[in-house]
């Protein structure tokens, strides 16, 4: 049932093609911000109302919308949105990566390949990847229109002086169509590759920051790296303990207050759907038959 | 056994009639209707309204009784509301020279034309809590208003004071932007851009947080970029607001409005370009609000620095710093948003530290073998 007294989808459509059209220019130049006339929304900046205006600027009736943060259907942020759409657009939702048009996201990219004509729509808090190596705006859009990016070069270098590897875990720079440096939003750099040529179109919606960019499919997305000290992803010692997963973003879980500690995948999709094909990990086995 | 975060949905549902009893508090107490908070905190509404860049007295009355007294979040709710309205067209300027004085004071003459209206005011009191207000009927203010000390009456001219100093030559002329033919910038459908122009500022100032300008006012006072600011005069009244539908051709006054206007008169030393003589910093807000509209035009004049050549030196005078995060409900939203689930992050850090102390800690194992 679709919310009375508001427009499909919450936003006026003159402000969804103002919304459009920065979209296209986003992805007519990969990685670059464009800057957008953010709207209030009834959620609070920083809970992801860039996200929020995007979804809502290209969702249409017949798409069929997934939303997660950190990985998670069913954390209490992605049901407050999801359930903002169903409200505004009565959309369709889901929770199976491949049966949605368009995924919302906060801090992960599913596990699942995206495939052509899926769109992956990122909340972004801070657009700017140089923002910590330079506060101000007037001078961060200079070093960019000059590809003045050594200095975070150097700042990864420092890293490698110092502790003999680059210490930057999540919102990892990377650099789009070998142009613009870009900020992938705080995902872990272990969700880096997944946006490289990736088939599924990216858009990046900043709300409070007023900045919209995006990754048109199969864009180059490097992430920065030395030639001696090539990128890597993390990997843990433990498997998930319901699915066996040993190839899946986990999450630690602190099971009681003596160092007891498990992990689990951080995708609820990808490991519930596992689950389902049988796959099990050390904590199911350990229960024992039908005590899951 | 761990049990997975599940049920978002519901524990969301239950924590919202949770904050519905919260703000109905012990129901034995009789509830408070809008129309009561609207009259008796009207300078609540005043600064919700403000900060909530929508005038209207009885949204803003319930945007506080639905934040239970919660202003920045009553601000929210109002902006919230507000970015849904449509735009039927921007107002011609506001003409505060003709305003419906009820408040009118300069700190910088004795005695001025149209005369010093002390009205109604918190400056003189003694801020000894009343008790009688904390009784029934005990407000003292059910008999009419005293008759002087109201406004002049309506007809009598009650110039601006820093215009009697503009025909001295003594204060810079409040030259009208060479984009005042164009409509003014409007923040909120556009993204500031830096330099931003005066327009942009000012109205980013007005919908500011007091509390906010206040700190920063209040530092360009303590040294952190002086301006020597005398209050040339602070007004506060009704004014009309006027449109100017294209097929009529002269303007229509759709309604009333009461603001506040300050008028800040600033030393200024003269540079290369400009003689020495008296600078303004301008403050105007919505409502009843000294404090906000003097710290406004404490700031404006401050981020006037680069107009008049004046080294940016003080946090005050740094557009960006300023500008961007004056808004409460962005730097709100942003604080709290701390509280969502950061799992995956943290895991990230956490992974990242460990790998740290062990090659911290490994060298030093080394050397005791």
């Amino acid at each position: 049932m679709v919310e009375d007294g508001y427009n499909f989808a919450y936003l006026d459509e003159q402000t969804k093609r103002m919304i459009r059209r920065a979209i296209l220019k986003a992805v007519a130049i990969p990685g670059y911000q464009v800057p957008f006339g953010s709207r209030e929304m009834p959620l609070p900046f920083g809970w992801g109302t860039g996200g929020i205006q995007v979804t809502a600027s290209i969702i249409g009736p017949d798409d069929t919308l997934k939303v997660i943060d950190q990985g998670a259907d069913d954390t209490v942020n992605a049901v407050s949105i999801r359930k903002f759409f169903a409200r505004t657009a009565g959309v369709e939702t889901t929770e199976r990566t491949e049966a949605a048009t368009i995924v919302q996201t906060r801090h992960r990219i599913p596990e699942t390949p995206l495939g052509a004509g899926q769109i992956l729509v990122y909340q972004v808090p801070i657009p700017e990847p140089l923002r910590w190596l330079e506060p101000r705006e007037t001078e961060t859009r200079k070093m960019h229109a000059l590809q003045e990016y050594g200095p975070m070069h150097v700042r990864l270098y420092e890293d490698i002086a110092h502790f003999g590897h680059i210490a930057t875990s999540y919102d990892y720079p990377v650099r789009v169509n070998g142009r613009y440096l870009m900020r992938p939003s705080p995902i872990p750099k272990f969700d880096n590759p997944k946006m490289d040529r990736s088939p599924a179109l990216q858009l990046f919606g900043a709300g409070r920051e007023k900045r919209i960019y995006a990754i048109p499919p199969h864009t180059e997305v490097r992430s920065l790296d030395f030639d001696d000290h090539p990128f890597e992803v993390q990997k843990w010692a433990d498997v998930c303990a319901f699915c066996g997963s040993g190839d899946s973003f986990l999450d630690e879980i602190v099971t009681d207050d003596r160092g007891g500690r498990m992990f689990v995948c951080s995708d609820t999709d990808y490991c519930s759907r596992r689950r389902e094909a049988g796959c099990t990990g050390p904590a199911m086995q350990a229960a024992g038959p039908g005590e899951a | 056994m761990y049990v997975a975060v599940k049920g978002g949905e519901k524990a969301i549902e239950a924590s919202h009639s949770l904050l519905d009893s919260a703000r109905r508090g012990d129901p034995s107490v009789p509830e408070l209707s809008t129309r009561q908070i609207s009259e008796q905190l009207s300078l609540a509404v005043d600064r919700v309204m403000a900060e909530g860049s929508l005038y209207d007295r009885e949204l803003a009355a319930l945007a506080i009784k639905q934040a239970q007294g919660d202003l920045i979040e009553a601000v929210f709710l109002l902006r919230a509301y507000r970015t849904t309205l449509p735009r039927l067209g921007n107002s011609e300027p506001i003409d505060t020279g003709r305003m419906a004085i009820q408040r009118r004071i300069s700190a910088t003459f004795k005695d001025i034309p149209g005369g010093q209206i002390l009205g109604p005011t918190y400056d003189y009191t003694h801020r000894l809590l009343d008790f009688r207000l904390a009784g029934e009927g005990g407000s003292g203010g059910e008999g009419s208003a005293p008759e002087e000390g109201r406004g002049p009456p309506p007809d009598e001219a009650v110039p601006r004071i820093v215009d009697l100093l503009g025909r001295e030559g003594l204060i810079e002329e409040e030259a009208a932007s060479e984009t005042a033919e164009a409509p003014p910038a409007d923040i909120t459908r556009e993204p500031l851009r830096f330099p931003a122009d005066r327009d942009a500022r000012l109205q980013a100032l007005a919908r500011g947080d007091e509390g906010f300008l206040l700190a920063l006012g209040y530092s360009s006072q303590r040294g952190f970029s002086n301006n020597h600011p005398f209050a040339g005069e602070i007004r506060y009244g009704a004014v009309a607001v006027e449109i100017m539908p294209e097929e009529l051709g002269f303007a229509v006054e759709i309604g009333e409005i009461e603001v506040t206007e300050v008028q800040m008169v600033n030393q200024f030393k003269g540079s290369s370009a400009a003689p020495p003589q008296f600078t303004r910093g301008y403050g105007l807000v919505f409502g009843h609000q000294e404090r906000k509209a003097m710290s406004m035009a404490l700031v404006d004049r401050a981020l006037r620095c680069r107009e008049l050549d004046e080294a940016a030196v003080a946090p005050a005078q740094d557009e960006e710093f300023v500008l961007y995060h004056s808004d409460n409900v962005e730097a709100s939203g942003f604080v709290q948003h701390l509280k969502l689930p950061h799992y995956v992050d943290f895991q990230s850090e956490l992974e990242l530290l460990r790998k740290l102390r062990a090659e911290f800690e490994a060298p030093s194992a080394e050397a005791a073998e």
